[in-house]
């Protein structure tokens, strides 16, 4: 098999997000406009000046990349349309990022957002996927909630999990999302609290779950050269992997695709797990961060729960991990969601973070996992980024 | 353990009745095979032809090697129960209403994990049986069973959502002067029905078995002339609401082709004791039923049709009754239709020549008629939608799928 080449002179700069809102009257056009136009107003660009688009959206229907050239007044040679759910963010970036190395476009907007309306979140759930259509949501039609609930249910009698373990996770984040502006959970959280919250679909608890909201992430990719002269903030891109509906036979998911690809994606950005100064993973329920603390080298297989009881989760602790509260206190806007841990990773190496800032971050694991088609997430992702240097 | 039913209070009339709502019934054109299977009772799933995969959920093409369009096949139902969960809130208004609800991931032993329904008596690490059920949407669902029979099985709450149990139901069997009609109500009575309505046409005239048919538990002798619209919407408006289970059991079997009569005469009176009489039936009935299908402990839960198997191919010597029965089959599909919103199942069951006095000069196999209520009771139990009683059914119905037009000509 080939092997990956680098992104050398590649950026991810520019990261922006919109603020979440938990329900919004506007559609997922006008988030993905509110993002264009910071982005442009950060980078000094007009329309015409943007040759690429990226988009991540589940509520954008009934356009699709295409349309919503027309509807903000692109001109794009590279377009990208990525229904890839929580993997949206790494995903969006790797292929621009290629776009960008092979001349196929200078400057490519990275975009993800999601409208909240009231029932909106039914009505997703309900036309998700064919096989979600056929074979999951009519059965109690607990949605992500009762998928996630029986991986979890797996997780804890496979490797002795507790709940205790995964409220460490939740509690941690909510201490960072203290510290983040734009959360939308901003009240302190207790283990107590956590293991006293009501059952949703045993063993999910109210605090494992995502709030659906509205809200935009997005970022821009450009080279090294062309941030600089924009003069905007930027990451270098050191690795990035994706790898979809891996172990299939699985009959339970206990592991993700990382495992596949994770000695090449270390080898090429030079750096090993010990490295890495911050962590973001996806966090749609606490199993899944567990599940990528392992598959992405940090511990071995079903040790994770131990890892993190000997760690500070928190952004001032030795295991900095979803420093912005992440979507379990940021809220889950959608495909935003992909992109969240990225956009915060961006801006804790440009040290824009803020209150959450994390001290000394030279390098960032971002990973993305998604889209519960059936019984399992299919898509994985992540990304190595580092300070510019 | 499952906690047994108890026998619901007499319902307060004043109360609103709440109404029945559907669990999400889309499904994708290459899922409905699993509804074909849940209704006959069968356990199937698609298996490729090429490299012997067995799939799940449904697809249009075989993992393992693309090939186009797997079969729905019988397959082992055998597997163990990996993961449980209880959900406690759902964005669903059919299941909101039925919370809490428990579902698990299956590792089938032929191969793929199902998420599915799951008995209370099923616990995790557990063997299970699979099975297809018909959920109140007429869609399939799998649903796991204990690997045996546990005590109560039948009275687990999700379980008898996909079934028509007669256990503290009340059945109307429309003709009590038949023997299929007389076993019906036998066999009612025996599986828990708390009431046996039984429609008696001129009741001053005497039957044979009478006697034994008033004599038997919970049965109540009904007037019900399935000729007349006017006894038929009287009975309706008398017990219309505490009907939870109509049988038809009215017959008018009379032998001969087209030709073979003079006149209209014996057409009619079949067509009006079979066709009309179903539609009297369902019209004064039907709404009823359909109205009640979420009404407690003993909803409405099911019209149980008795079809001679000839209403798929027509066997000329009884060929103007062959074809009363196919206009019967085909107002089936139209009333399962109808019933559907309400989550009322509308169960076929198909047979051949029966051991009554019309069929007297036919040579064996024939259907006794305590084999044929055995066979309504447990297609209820079971929540099927097609029963096929017999070797003569059987064998036209496997003809009949094999090729109609040969049927035709073997016929």
């Amino acid at each position: 098999m080939r092997r990956r080449q680098s992104y050398k002179g590649v950026v991810a700069a520019a990261p922006i997000t919109i603020p979440y809102e938990r329900f919004s009257i506007h559609g997922a056009h006008w988030w993905i406009g509110r993002a264009l136009r910071a982005l442009a107003e950060q980078a000094h660009l007009k329309p015409a000046d943007i040759d690429g688009f990226s988009v991540s959206s589940f509520t954008v229907g009934p356009d699709t990349a295409i349309g919503l050239t027309q509807h903000f007044g692109l001109s794009p040679r590279f377009l990208d349309h990525l229904p890839l759910g929580g993997a949206s963010g790494v995903v969006g970036l790797r292929r621009a990022a290629r776009a960008v190395q092979a001349g196929d476009a200078d400057i490519v907007a990275c975009v993800a957002a999601d409208a909240n309306h009231v029932d909106s979140f039914r009505r997703t759930l309900s036309t998700f996927s064919r096989f979600a259509q056929d074979a999951v949501y009519p059965y109690g039609s607990g949605g992500p909630n009762a998928s996630f609930a029986l991986i979890t249910r797996d997780y804890m009698n496979r490797f002795g999990a507790t709940r205790e373990d995964f409220g460490r996770i939740c509690v941690a984040q909510r201490e960072n999302a203290l510290a983040y502006p734009h959360a939308l959970m901003k009240k302190k959280l207790t283990l107590d609290e956590y293991m006293g919250a009501r059952a949703i679909s045993d063993p999910i608890h109210l605090f494992d779950c995502v709030m659906p909201c509205a809200g935009a992430e997005a970022f821009l990719v450009c080279t090294e050269e062309r941030a600089r002269d924009l003069g905007l903030p930027f990451v270098n891109i050191l690795s990035t992997i994706e790898r979809h509906n891996a172990f299939m036979d699985d009959p339970i998911q206990y592991r993700g695709g990382w495992v596949v690809d994770l000695e090449e994606f270390y080898g090429l950005a030079e750096v090993k797990p010990e490295d890495v100064d911050l962590l973001q993973t996806y966090d749609d329920y606490p199993v899944i961060s567990l599940m990528q603390i392992e598959d992405l080298g940090f511990c071995k297989k079903g040790e994770a729960a131990a890892f993190v009881r000997t760690r500070d989760l928190t952004y001032r602790g030795d295991f900095p991990h979803n420093t912005s509260g992440g979507q379990l206190s940021v809220g889950q806007a959608g495909a935003a969601g992909g992109y969240l841990g990225l956009v915060e990773a961006m801006r804790q190496l440009c040290g824009l973070a803020g209150a959450n800032q994390v001290k000394e971050a030279e390098v960032a694991l971002v990973s993305g996992f998604g889209m519960i088609n059936y019984d399992r997430g299919l898509a994985s992702a992540a990304a190595l980024l580092a300070k510019a240097s | 353990m499952t906690e047994p039913l108890v026998r619901p209070k007499r319902k307060d009339p004043l109360k609103r009745t709440r109404l029945p709502l559907s669990p999400p019934g889309a499904r994708s054109r290459t899922a409905l095979g699993l509804a074909t299977a849940a209704a006959q009772g069968r356990f199937m799933l698609q298996v490729c032809q090429d490299c012997a995969k067995t799939i799940y959920p449904p697809r249009d093409a075989c993992p393992g090697c693309f090939a186009p369009a797997p079969p729905f096949c019988d397959v082992p139902d055998g597997g163990v129960l990996l993961a449980v969960t209880t959900i406690r809130t759902s964005t669903d208004a059919y299941y909101r209403e039925r919370m809490p609800w428990r579902v698990g991931t299956v590792r089938l032993d032929c191969g793929p994990s199902v998420v599915a329904h799951v008995h209370g008596d099923c616990a995790e690490g557990d063997r299970v049986a699979m099975s297809l059920k018909l959920d109140r949407s007429g869609q399939a669902a799998a649903f796991a069973l204990p690997a045996r029979e546990t005590p109560d099985m039948a009275d687990d709450k999700q379980l008898r959502e996909m079934t028509c149990d007669p256990k503290f139901r009340r059945a109307l069997v429309t003709d009590g002067r038949t023997a299929v009609g007389q076993a019906c109500a036998k066999a009612l009575s025996e599986a828990g029905c708390t009431i046996v309505f039984v429609g008696i046409a001129d009741a001053w005239k005497p039957f044979p078995g009478e006697e034994a048919l008033r004599k038997t538990a919970n049965v109540e002798i009904v007037p019900l002339d399935l000729t007349n619209s006017e006894s038929v919407g009287d009975l309706a408006a008398d017990i219309g609401g505490r009907v939870d289970i109509v049988v038809n059991t009215a017959e008018h079997v009379r032998p001969g082709g087209i030709m073979a009569r003079k006149g209209l005469v014996v057409a009619r009176e079949e067509m009006d004791v079979r066709y009309f009489g179903l539609m009297r039936l369902a019209q004064a009935f039907g709404p009823a039923l359909r109205f009640r299908g979420a009404d407690g402990v003993n909803s409405a839960a099911a019209f149980v049709n008795f079809l001679f198997v000839h209403a798929l191919a027509n066997w000329p010597e009884f060929g103007a009754y062959s074809a009363t029965e196919a206009a019967c089959l085909s107002a089936s599909h139209s009333l399962r239709a109808e019933l559907r919103p309400g989550g009322v199942k509308f169960i076929n069951i198909f047979h051949g020549p029966l051991e009554t006095e019309w069929f007297q000069p036919l040579p064996p196999p024939k259907v006794a008629p305590s084999a044929l209520a055995r066979s309504a009771v447990d297609a209820l139990k079971r929540g099927l939608e097609d029963v096929f009683v017999g070797d003569i059914a059987q064998d036209i119905r496997e003809r009949f799928l094999a090729d109609p037009k040969t049927l035709e000509r073997e016929l």
